[in-house]
């Protein structure tokens, strides 16, 4: 019998190992896997690579994560949101790599990584010092440039309901990059608002279908990253 | 306050929002930067359907919520609190940069540090005076909407002008911009210069040119 719900984050993070590659869905706050991202620290894995479009604001969840020195680099497309302090002061002192990539070919890198494509060309940088050192190559007259695919050891994901086999749906503009975060990590690891029972999402609205899930934890109120950063609360 | 009148000559803000959202046709799909660009979605006049893209996974943006009704996981790319239309759709980052870099939006307005002559267009980086580059969606979206147009005080606070020869900061991408919206005049982008289709009230072509590095021209029919 396939199970692979998790009774804690704890439990569902626990082998997250020194300088792994995670990647951790959500665009600002929104669709942030706070818990996850929380049992993360507890747990003290370092060196980490994360791949998130920020670095978290304020001085919880992601931003806590960078903020215990854990984080040896970020690739990201924003990495000064409003509110975000941490990441930017780390980087100043030489203390954090950085990986700029622009928000769209950091989709389609991770994208085409679960999708088995280890290469692709794009439009988007060319001619710009994003685009220095690449390969480029021209098609119907216009340069593109090569960007890698993007894969990982893990994947931290938030969501607004999973089916006990792994099928899963959002919320709004929380989906943002966890979908294809989900098919890009060898293990991706979701927390949901609630799990249900096999056939209690109808096959016709899954998003993400079971293949991409292994692990599950049902977060039942999720804490809101905005409102914490906003009332100035820091983890740990 | 001797110098209160130069400082309202031209259009403000909100009018350089709505000289665009005038030129926008009905059933567009259009995607908004930060800044004046925000402002033009309150400006589409009532009888043309507009239909707003935001690239956090959003086609059919709606207007902010009142304060009590905010979610926070309904967001635009400027973080800001929105509402999402009667039949809009949500979709996830590659989808959504799908329509973008795939050609399926009709229309971009973008903010600008900098716009070239040849179209050039410098908005993300302020090179070695960053705390930390960040780049977000710009060089995707110059890079696959085919119409993009700029909407930008014609010079810098400190009265640096922002339409140039060529950008001294970081290029966002090569000869994309195709019109450009200021606070002084209209002007598109041609192979040769900066063609003026339209001057602000009270704003003559030598007020605006003494205010561009770049080279002017008078549009002519």
């Amino acid at each position: 019998m396939i199970n692979k719900q998790h009774d804690t984050p704890a439990d569902a993070v626990a082998d997250i190992f020194d300088g792994a590659t995670v990647l951790i869905g959500g665009f600002g706050a929104a669709g942030s896997p706070i818990e996850l991202i929380h049992a993360l620290i507890d747990q003290g894995a370092s060196d980490l690579i994360v791949v998130n479009n920020n670095t978290g604001s304020g001085h919880v969840g992601l931003a806590a994560l960078i903020e215990q020195g854990r984080v040896a680099k970020m690739i990201c497309s924003f990495p000064r949101t409003a509110g975000s302090t941490v990441f930017p002061d780390k980087y100043q002192a030489g203390e954090i790599e950085l990986e700029l990539v622009p928000q769209g070919t950091l989709a389609e890198r991770i994208r085409a990584g679960g999708a088995g494509i280890p290469a692709f060309y794009t439009p988007t940088s060319v001619g710009t010092e994003l685009a220095q050192g690449k390969e480029t190559r021209t098609f119907d007259g216009r340069e593109y440039v090569m960007e890698y695919g993007l894969t990982a050891d893990f994947a931290l994901i938030k969501c607004l309901r999973a089916d006990r086999l792994g099928n899963l749906i959002y919320n709004k503009t929380a989906r943002n990059f966890s979908p294809v975060m989900a098919m890009a990590a060898k293990t991706t690891i979701v927390q949901a608002d609630s799990i249900v029972a096999a056939g209690d999402i109808d096959p016709e609205v899954v998003v993400t279908p079971a293949v991409f899930v292994n692990r599950m934890v049902e977060v039942g109120e999720p804490l809101q990253e905005s409102a914490m950063v906003a009332s100035s609360v820091s983890y740990p | 306050m001797s110098n209160t009148s130069q400082e309202v000559l031209g259009w403000e803000r909100a009018d350089i929002a709505l000289n665009i959202a005038l030129d926008i046709p009905d059933g567009s799909i259009v995607n908004l930067g930060i800044g004046i660009p925000e402002m033009v979605a309150a400006c589409i006049p009532a009888d043309r359907e507009v239909i707003f893209h935001t690239e956090n996974g959003l086609l059919g943006m709606g207007p902010p919520p009142d304060p009590d009704s905010e979610d926070p996981e309904l967001i635009n790319a400027g973080k800001r609190h929105i509402t999402a239309i009667q039949g809009a759709a949500y979709f996830h980052h590659a989808d959504s940069f799908v329509m973008i870099r795939g050609g399926h939006i009709d229309l971009c307005v973008l903010g600008a540090m900098e716009v070239s002559e040849n179209g050039d267009l410098a908005n993300w980086s302020m090179g070695s005076d960053d705390a930390a580059p960040a780049v977000g969606g710009a060089m995707d979206l110059v890079a696959g909407v085919e119409n993009i147009v700029v909407a930008t005080m014609h010079c810098t606070r400190k009265g640096r002008p922002k339409l140039v020869r060529s950008c001294s900061y970081p290029l966002t991408g090569i000869g994309v911009v195709r019109r450009i919206y200021t606070d002084l005049a209209i002007m598109d982008v041609s192979a040769q210069s900066l063609e003026v289709i339209r001057l602000a009230p009270g704003i003559d072509f030598d007020y605006v040119q003494q205010r561009t590095e770049a080279e002017l021209t008078i549009k002519t029919a």
